[in-house]
């Protein structure tokens, strides 16, 4: 329980973290965007290289970035075996009665797969990289045009960067909790899953007593310091873009920009192989001209 | 049998960047009938410790014997924690935020309930517990634990804990947060519960004027070791070094010391007030032995009117006074005297202003 790190910053010094973190939340917005367009082998392998160029320089240790696949893990699996099983184009490899694998549906999922976890990794490395209350920050920034349709940008962020600090509060009230419960015999890890519901209660009712208790006083405490009697507050830290970060938001837009052109340009120019359905596209077209003539 | 602690290490988050080690090769015997006091910083390693007792946090390095039960960091043989947590009861700092049942006797309950036994044992200790605390069984069993005061619900708590019937009883700052009133009745409860419930008590706490009160020996942490293990009266011979850790003395000891620096040497292992007390009076005594009257000598701790004079001096006062007296008196009155007529002066300056 107290190793549970929340927003799993991970505490270095590189020139990644010190990016401003607005810069990082767009550059992963874009990224997100940007891995949608990838469709030849070819691209994914730069991506990857790529991802593992900036996660060397973050000097986050690839074991802890490769850590947060494990979450999504099934989910991967998952995506991947209904890909596989019910893309229905393509040549058709093995078939049963009810379903058929086709090379088209291996390779879908496959690049699924990828996609999926060149998602996960690359937002990863923004909250590995960026403390909790960095983001908030940002995020109130970025989203300060929904003002002029009257959205309360201020008041979310606020109630965000609260979540945030409370949380780790309360994850240790509750190790705290089950401590105290488990000293009075509490049998917190066995049974059967309704069992475990029911001896989880003697936990989760101090746990929200708690909760609401803390939540009181901070209000209390929000109300004795006047807050939000001034109309405009200021920050205490102003963001400032360097050099550095438009130098970082320039690299990724050039990264972004050959993603995009292997899409559209690079396989448009050659005619790709009738392969009878199975597609090959961007520059794995002229790889795979290549091994065919060889070969 | 003792508890036997030997060689126990721990750290927190190891290989990561959070990693801190909170305990360093600790070794340490607690012996039956023990009232042992424990402290150090936040940070120090105590808490840990403590919950390495009940079997809370498994060894990482070293191993622990309490009641024959021994952890140890292999994962065979299992560990009956159950067994080891009805030995050890458990109170940890503000133990009322986790209560948790609708009505007092359904909370004192669940320990008792989770160590299986009949549901007539179960109602007897509970009634018992609720009782050894000091609270009207009859009148508090319906009721729900939240609607008590801070002291009511703490001893309700506490309660939970000696319903298991603990040979030993850890407490983690008991009085934390509670009035005066209320610090003192939950010392004297500590002090009954020694006595009729679990003989053997380990307290943490950082006000060490309470500690003294009742711990025959005491155990200091810093950065994760023990620094010091000593018998109570011969703790505060390291006085220095403790205060150079931060740590706070007892009042008594730094009168004691300060007296000392000034040459009035009252002797060793004064740690309490009343210690303090019994250790000027004998130092008076032993220096006005010739005068003093032996009917005198027989004082009694807190009639102080009596305890300074000799009969000599009282008949002295009754009809003429000493002539050192004498000499002395009208100066301080003259003084008092002259600073209030400057406060006069003063407030009448201010008036013309």
């Amino acid at each position: 329980m107290r190793d549970i790190t929340f927003g799993q910053y991970y505490p270095v010094a590189s020139s990644i973290h010190k990016i401003d973190a607005r810069i990082k939340i767009l550059v992963t917005l874009l990224f997100m965007i940007t891995v949608f367009f990838i469709v030849s082998y070819s691209a994914f392998a730069f991506m990857f290289f790529m991802l593992a160029l900036v996660i060397a320089i973050s000097h986050v240790p690839y074991k802890i970035v490769l850590k947060t696949i494990k979450g999504i893990l099934f989910l991967l699996i998952f995506t991947a075996l209904i890909n596989i099983f019910f893309t229905s184009s393509g040549n058709v490899l093995v078939s049963t009665r009810i379903l058929s694998i086709t090379d088209q549906g291996i390779n879908f999922a496959i690049k699924m797969a990828l996609r999926f976890t060149l998602l996960v990794l690359g937002s990863s490395i923004l909250t590995l990289t960026t403390t909790p209350t960095e983001l908030t920050d940002a995020l109130e920034y970025l989203l300060k045009p929904l003002k002029i349709i009257k959205i309360p940008v201020h008041d979310l962020a606020i109630i965000m960067s609260i979540a945030l600090r409370f949380i780790p509060g309360l994850v240790e009230e509750t190790d705290k909790i089950m401590m105290a419960q488990k000293a009075r015999g509490a049998n917190l890890d066995s049974g059967n899953l309704f069992k475990k519901i029911k001896a989880m209660l003697p936990v989760l009712i101090p746990l929200f007593v708690s909760a609401f208790r803390r939540a009181d006083e901070l209000a209390d405490a929000l109300d004795a310091r006047c807050y939000n009697a001034s109309p405009t507050r200021t920050k205490m830290k102003v963001f400032k873009v360097k050099a550095s970060d438009i130098a970082a938001f320039v690299g990724f837009a050039i990264l972004m920009t050959m993603i995009l052109l292997d899409k559209y340009y690079v396989g448009s120019f050659v005619s790709a192989p009738d392969l009878n359905g199975f597609e090959v596209q961007g520059l794995d077209i002229f790889i795979y001209n290549i091994i065919y003539r060889i070969g | 049998m003792p508890i036997i602690v030997k060689k126990l290490s721990f750290t927190y988050s190891a290989k990561t960047p959070y990693e801190r080690k909170a305990l360093n090769n600790i070794n340490l015997q607690i012996n039956e009938g023990d009232f042992l006091g424990i402290i150090g910083h936040t940070g120090s390693g105590k808490s840990t410790f403590i919950q390495h007792i009940n079997g809370l946090i498994k060894p990482q390095e070293g191993e622990i014997e309490i009641f024959d039960i021994k952890l140890t960091p292999q994962k065979r043989p299992k560990v009956n924690l159950r067994a080891l947590r009805s030995q050890v009861g458990m109170v940890f700092q503000y133990p009322e935020y986790q209560l948790f049942a609708d009505t007092v006797e359904k909370d004192v309950a669940f320990g008792p309930k989770n160590l299986g036994l009949s549901s007539e044992e179960v109602s007897e200790r509970v009634r018992q517990a609720i009782e050894m605390v000091g609270l009207d069984y009859e009148a508090v069993k319906d009721r729900a634990p939240f609607e008590l005061s801070g002291g009511q619900k703490r001893r309700v708590a506490i309660a939970g804990i000696i319903a298991m019937r603990p040979k030993m009883l850890i407490l983690d700052e008991p009085t934390a947060g509670l009035d005066p009133y209320g610090k003192e009745q939950i010392l004297n409860l500590i002090k009954y519960l020694k006595t009729h419930c679990s003989p053997t008590i380990v307290v943490i706490s950082h006000d060490i004027d309470e500690i003294t009160r009742f711990a025959n020996r005491i155990v200091v942490f810093n950065d994760s070791r023990i620094v010091y293990d000593e018998p109570m009266q011969q703790l505060f011979k390291h006085s220095i070094q403790l205060q150079n850790m931060g740590l706070d003395i007892p009042r008594a000891v730094k009168i004691a010391n300060s007296l000392r620096d000034r040459g009035i040497d009252l002797g060793e292992g004064i740690v309490t007030a009343e210690d303090l007390m019994a250790a000027i009076v004998e130092r008076y005594n032993q220096k006005h032995a010739a005068q003093i009257d032996k009917e005198a000598c027989v004082f009694d701790m807190y009639d102080f009117s009596q305890k300074w004079l000799t009969s000599e001096e009282r008949a002295e006062l009754e009809g003429k006074p000493n002539v050192e007296e004498e000499a002395d008196a009208p100066k301080t009155v003259k003084k008092n005297k002259s600073k209030e007529n400057d406060k006069k002066q003063k407030k009448s300056k201010r008036k013309k202003e």
